[in-house]
């Protein structure tokens, strides 16, 4: 099991305190959007919505340093380009994985 | 270097600022969370570089490309490289970089961009670059298969797809057939029609305002037909 880290984000910021907060902010005010977002894709079933959602949120699975979620991710990307929802269960289980990380940060 | 910036993700947008920041010969003009808005600014505004984020809701990063009419030296910023492919018929794509930017990379496709100026100084032409070239590439599902260009008999526009038909196998492709006209070598193919696009070798005959090409019947526009007979070598 892997763990979000702030790897990249640190290096990026080359120990630039403000661009640190500032992508960490970003994270955490957009996150909890996109996700509510996701789930409410999924509820009305729109596959390309549901599409578009994982491949914002995909972004930030990377920068995370969640190297086989971002795969996970990328998987289910494609699997709902042809309309199959294969992928949803793992794809949720990073969503939840990141929610309790970024309370922590 | 003046750039600027055209990517929906705030991140995204930031991360890009960040790196820029960190090579003096760029400068970061502005940043755009979409791509109408990048299209007023350069209406008004040269820039000599733009990283562009291919996929965007709406008007994206492959619509904007089509949209510009002299375009400057871009490098796409994309997720998937295949969302890149098509971009790439472009002179002026330089590079595509994947997200996550790393700053290796990035600095790797600046440097590209520098270098792109001696390959346009060196007055390298469309066409001769046709003349050289026997085939090219196409993308369908991922893939990416080579099509040698004399086997080629037909290419026919089917809505947002073109249909190539070669002597083996038929592809569906989705492109236009002005772009892969541009590809094609004028020696061998000539466009008889909005919707078609023939190979002059593989004629079999001509009747009235139609070419037979194997067991195809072409219409021949009358604005096309007396190119099609000035090409043809006739006893």
């Amino acid at each position: 099991m892997e763990f979000p880290n702030l790897e990249y984000i640190n290096q990026l910021a080359g120990g630039d305190a403000s661009i640190k907060n500032k992508l960490i902010h970003i994270i955490k005010t957009e996150f909890p959007e996109e996700k509510k977002e996701y789930y409410k894709s999924i509820k009305l079933g729109v596959f390309p919505r549901i599409e578009e959602n994982v491949h914002r949120v995909k972004h930030k699975i990377s920068i995370l340093g969640l190297t086989k979620g971002y795969e996970i991710a990328n998987t289910f990307e494609y699997n709902l380009r042809k309309l199959n929802l294969n992928g949803k269960e793992d794809f949720e289980k990073i969503l939840i994985v990141i929610t309790q990380y970024i309370k922590t940060i | 270097m003046k750039c600027i910036i055209i990517d929906d993700e705030k991140m995204a947008r930031v991360i890009l600022k960040t790196l820029c920041n960190e090579i003096q010969s760029l400068e970061v003009l502005e940043d755009f969370p979409n791509a109408i808005e990048a299209i007023k600014y350069l209406n008004k505004n040269r820039v000599d570089l733009i990283f562009l984020d291919i996929h965007m809701p709406g008007f994206n990063g492959l619509d904007f490309i089509r949209s510009l009419k002299n375009p400057p030296k871009i490098i796409l910023i994309t997720s998937d490289p295949n969302f890149a492919i098509e971009a790439f018929e472009y002179d002026f794509i330089i590079d595509y970089l994947l997200k996550p930017l790393q700053f290796d990379r990035f600095k790797k496709a600046i440097e590209k961009s520098k270098t792109k100026n001696l390959t346009l100084a060196s007055n390298e032409t469309n066409s001769s670059r046709k003349a050289i070239e026997n085939d090219f590439y196409i993308s369908i599902d991922r893939r990416l298969i080579k099509i040698d260009l004399p086997s080629i008999y037909l290419i026919e526009a089917k809505g947002d797809y073109i249909k190539i038909k070669t002597e083996n196998k038929d592809y569906i492709v989705h492109s236009t057939l002005k772009k892969i006209e541009e590809k094609l070598p004028d020696s061998l193919f000539l466009k008889i029609h909005r919707s078609f696009i023939i190979n002059l070798k593989k004629i079999i005959d001509i009747e009235d305002n139609s070419v037979l090409i194997k067991k195809d019947v072409i219409p021949v526009s009358r604005s096309k037909r007396p190119e099609l007979m000035k090409r043809l070598d006739l006893l």
